[in-house]
């Protein structure tokens, strides 16, 4: 179906209302996908607060939540990173 | 936008080149100014009051004789900095690092500040605020703080990622856990199993310039803030939320800076500098001393690391296990976490497993370093897996090469790699003459690799074209390296028109869109971004006005190499326009000609590196001479590869500094002993041979010309590398850094009377 | 200012007058009192070079030299490096040879660099870099300033010849 998704959630990442590590998705965008995990387990908004970076197909993404998630892509939360 | 950031395959005609800097001149003659080097008239030395110790209770803070000496404009403390974070547990460590509520929390941490009319009145004012501490217990080491009977520093602090939750306070902030497999089927599996613990001791980013500024508030709110910093705009949004200042009301201009390498990146003095304008309503001149930049700004985290790695005789990593403990200083940060990330990341390990453990001490708050908390683990994993290949009988590279990461292997916090650098990294590495270069008695030679995400971000840029054709690029990342040279050589490509026609600088927070800093080596990937996407946007108009000066359908306009062109039925007969004669047209055309891109840069790939490193150990004094090195390293497309070498040379000597001399040194007092250049001991010129670079281009293909972070990568080999050599020198394996000449004699005596 | 001393000298080749109290650094007077803010302030103790200067042709850490110090003699600081608008050799082989990122120890090593090469007009790679290693640079692992140096200490060597050979 267009725009279902598996989202793996890094280790580091426990959603006490969750699912686990792996969640279904609707969505077609990062900022679609981010607002169906915060309507469906509330303690979702904590991790978003903490900071999260989404790897689409290896490439990580931190800001730009309009990027478009080709279906089928591999789609992984890890923590948001910063440099120095 | 409707601008597509893939990479595009092509020749370039500017970019690659070696241009001159436009900056260079300024900075040759003494022009260029930095964070010191700005006054205002009227304006006050501003001098911040340090605690002495490295825990205490502040019991009272009584300023009233240093506000009557004559020329003391204002003195400030935290009640003149109220917290309006609203519940930002972030944001309210800032504040609070900037300046002690209550406690004192690590030797250095700033209690009060005074603004006077000179040098020595200010000096005097801050002999005359009395403090009175009682002093508590402190513990600066990881491990220590790490025990049930070490002081907890914060009572809010319980334990995340512990289950079930602690029910008492404790200094651990965090576990993080990642990696995937099992682990004990893979080492059940293995035939040699190596198990090792090191400790990496606290360094600082080093940067020659201390943190400057000049600060001056208005009554109704308006301010100015010229400031050496590596990101002008995540300034003025903290400094602005700090003291509750509007956004736009606080112009924030970025001097020339003088070093930052993610020691730049957080406030310390300017919300005390605008503290203290506000309250004398005059500017405020903060400088810090050497001394206060070591003691009261962000160094980088000590560690303690335990590896476990097993292997199959025929060099088969069938297991890996490290163990991670980071601490961040007095406030909680993420940096094991992020060490988790980066520790096994340049390899296919079907099981592994990474635990972080992220502590608070007593010592400054950790900022980021150059690639934050990846060398220290690179050096706890890179020097096991010699030790591994020693083991089995197998060359080092060898085994590095057995296991390498590529696309579609599994990195250790989860997602799949797309294409990555690090395999070509160790080929080139392999097939260097570096490795063929013959090693005198007490020389060895030691390999290691690192790795770094690079970062994209938000980014603003203007393009403006002057009326005989020449270019403003206005940008918003600060340049901390030379980068003005490569924006206006992208812009150059972009346009067709050679690199002198076109100029860049960076604009103040008043005149661009926010920019985020320069730092996770985006600077070039992010800005360069965003310059490809306004010159094209600026062809876009310049095709326009000749489609205008023509009076042909803009449909039928072509640009090519400067010019437009006309093609079509019945153009063939106009002459091209080239931009000069487009542009001097301009004002009847419809106006100034101008580009313009805001983007999120995101996607900008991940730099891998390997590096070579010689070593002569001296056994009689335990000294360590880099005798030769080499760094290979994947920068996806070097713009300006003067710029892209400067990069990995100067990261490599700042983790050459690391692995052999640098460390902070707490006594039982808890405060540090050693806040100089003269005990703090950088490499020097004489420490070191040229330092050999190969570019490696594998295309970022999120990035128009495929272009990677490079600022970061190089300093994460190093440690390893060097340890690595020396071990190959004198048959030694260090796992304490920095591997200076007391530890290297004292493992060598060890070593001698054992064998 | 208390203890306030008027003082004059010579700066890169022209008189100057400044007062400045007995305690403040040469480098301090330098930068607030005579206005040449190309002498950088590193870390105020001599360990680092960002603050050289010519003392009477000496090169000095002006942050270990007292103001009043420099009175009657002839101090040299980065301004006074290039010669009627053009720059120093130094200056361009710096830029050319990309040998300065952040650019805060450039003036320092410039003048550090043309006290070598008065002194020495032919210094092999190891002399060069003793002769440097009293200032600290963090950006670039010294690799490319040593590369301008020799490059440097060559095109003068080349001139002097040319010039020689023009009497």
């Amino acid at each position: 179906m267009n725009g279902t998704m598996q989202v793996s959630l890094s280790s580091t990442f426990q959603l006490t209302d969750g699912p686990g590590s792996t969640v279904e998705v609707q969505a077609e965008t990062i900022a679609e996908m981010m607002a169906s995990l915060t309507d469906r387990y509330p303690s979702f908004q904590q991790l978003l607060d903490r900071g999260v970076a989404v790897s689409i197909d290896g490439q990580i993404f931190r800001d730009d939540w309009t990027q478009p998630i080709p279906s089928g892509a591999e789609v992984f939360l890890i923590p948001r990173i910063e440099g120095g | 936008m409707g601008h597509d950031q893939k990479y595009v395959d092509k020749k370039y005609e500017v970019v690659g080149e070696r241009f001159n800097r436009p900056d260079g001149i300024d900075k040759v003659t003494g022009k260029a100014r930095y964070g010191a080097d700005a006054s205002a008239p009227g304006q006050l030395v501003g001098r911040v009051l340090r605690s002495p110790h490295a825990h205490a209770q502040i019991l009272k803070i009584n300023t009233a004789k240093a506000e009557k000496l004559p020329g003391v404009k204002s003195v400030v403390t935290f009640e003149d900095m109220p917290d309006l974070t609203g519940g930002d547990q972030g944001l309210a460590d800032i504040l609070e690092n900037c300046m002690a509520r209550g406690r004192a929390l690590y030797d250095g941490h700033a209690v009060a500040a005074v603004a006077a009319v000179d040098e020595q009145t200010a000096a005097q004012a801050l002999k005359l605020i009395d403090v009175k501490y009682k002093k508590l217990p402190h513990v600066t080491d990881v491990d220590e703080a790490m025990l049930e009977s070490a002081p907890v520093i914060h009572d809010r602090i319980i334990t995340r990622g512990v289950e079930p939750a602690p029910t008492k306070p404790s200094n651990i902030s965090a576990r993080t856990q990642m990696g995937y497999g099992d682990v004990d089927a893979g080492f059940a599996e293995a035939d040699v199993i190596i198990e090792k613990t090191y400790k990496t001791e606290q360094t600082h980013q080093g940067y020659i310039e201390p943190h400057a500024c000049l600060a001056s508030v208005n009554p109704d709110g308006s301010a100015e803030l010229w400031v050496t910093t590596q990101g002008h705009f995540v300034f003025r949004n903290v400094c602005a939320s700090l003291l509750g200042l509007d956004i736009a009301k606080l112009k924030v201009t970025s001097s020339e800076i003088g070093g930052g390498f993610g020691g730049k990146t957080h406030v310390w003095g300017e919300p005390v500098a605008l503290a203290l304008s506000r309250k004398a309503n005059r500017p405020v001149k903060l400088v810090m001393g050497r001394d206060e930049v070591f003691r009261g700004t962000g160094p980088t985290s000590s560690t303690s690391i335990d590896v476990k790695m097993g292997a199959k005789k025929d060099g088969t990593i069938t297991a890996a296990v490290a163990e991670l403990r980071y601490q961040g200083g007095a406030f909680p940060g993420n940096w094991a976490m992020l060490a988790c990330m980066t520790a096994f990341a340049c390899y296919d390990i079907k099981n592994n497993k990474s635990i972080g453990w992220d502590v608070v001490v007593n010592r400054p708050k950790v900022a980021a370093y150059r690639a934050p908390s990846a060398p220290m683990a690179a050096f706890a994993v890179e020097s096991t897996i010699d030790v591994l290949a020693k083991a089995i009988g197998m060359k080092p590279i060898d085994v590095r090469l057995k296991n390498v990461a590529r696309e579609g292997t599994i990195a250790p916090y989860g997602p799949t790699y797309g294409p990555i650098g690090i395999e070509h990294t160790l080929k080139a590495v392999k097939d260097h003459p570096h490795m063929r270069a013959k090693l005198k008695k007490n020389q060895g030679r030691g390999v290691a690799c690192g790795f770094w995400f690079n970062i994209g971000g938000q980014t603003c840029t203007d393009l403006n074209i002057g009326v005989d054709g020449t270019v403003n690029l206005t940008l918003g990342t600060v340049d901390v390296g030379g980068s003005r040279s490569s924006m206006a050589m992208i812009a150059a490509e972009e346009l067709g028109i050679p690199y002198e026609q076109v100029r860049a600088n960076i604009a103040d927070t008043t005149s661009l869109g926010h920019n985020d800093m320069t730092e996770g080596s985006r600077g070039t990937f992010s800005s360069g971004m965003a310059t490809v996407f306004a010159a094209r946007d600026a062809i876009g108009v310049l095709k326009e006005r000749a489609a205008k000066m023509w009076g042909v359908p803009v449909d039928d306009v072509v640009w090519e190499n400067g010019q437009a062109v006309a093609t079509g039925e019945g153009h063939g007969n106009l002459p091209p326009l080239s931009l000069k004669e487009i542009a001097a047209k301009s004002g009847r055309t419809g106006g100034p000609i101008a580009g313009h891109n805001e983007v999120v840069a995101d996607g900008a790939g991940m730099g891998f590196a390997s590096h070579i490193c010689d070593v002569e150990v001296d056994p009689e004094t335990g000294r360590s001479t880099i005798v030769r090195y080499t760094v290979v390293q994947d920068a996806g497309k070097a713009i300006n590869p003067d710029y892209v070498e400067g990069q990995f040379q100067g990261g490599a000597t700042q983790g050459i500094g690391w692995a052999l001399n640098e460390e902070y040194i707490y006594g039982d007092d808890g405060r540090l002993q050693n806040p100089g250049f003269l005990d703090y001991r950088i490499p020097v010129c004489s420490d070191l041979p040229f330092i050999d670079t190969k570019i490696l281009e594998v295309p970022n293909p999120l990035h128009p010309y495929g272009v990677r972070g490079v600022g970061e990568t190089s300093i994460v080999p190093p440690l390893a590398a060097v340890g690595n050599a020396i071990a190959n020198a004198a048959g030694v394996r260090m796992t304490h850094a920095p591997m200076s000449p007391p530890r290297v004699l004292a493992a060598i005596d060890e070593r001698d009377n054992a064998g | 200012m208390s203890n306030a001393t008027l003082v004059s000298t010579t700066v890169n080749g022209d008189p100057v007058q400044f007062a400045c109290p007995t305690d403040e650094s040469l480098m301090t007077a330098l930068r607030n009192r005579v206005g040449l803010t190309g002498v950088k302030e590193g870390c105020g103790t001599g360990d680092c070079g960002a603050c050289s200067v010519t003392l009477d042709g000496s090169l000095v850490c002006s942050c270990l030299v007292l103001g009043v110090e420099a009175e009657g003699r002839e101090v040299t600081t980065v301004e006074g490096l290039s010669e009627g608008g053009e720059l120093h050799v130094l200056q361009q082989k710096f830029i050319d040879h990309a040998a300065l990122q952040c650019g805060i120890c450039t003036p320092g090593f410039l003048v550090a660099a043309k006290s070598l090469l008065d002194r020495n007009p032919n210094p092999d790679e190891t002399e060069i870099r003793y002769a440097l290693a009293g200032n600290l640079c963090r950006c670039t692992g010294y690799d490319k300033i040593v590369h301008a140096v020799q490059a440097a200490a060559k095109e003068i060597r080349g001139k002097d010849k040319r010039s020689k050979k023009r009497r």
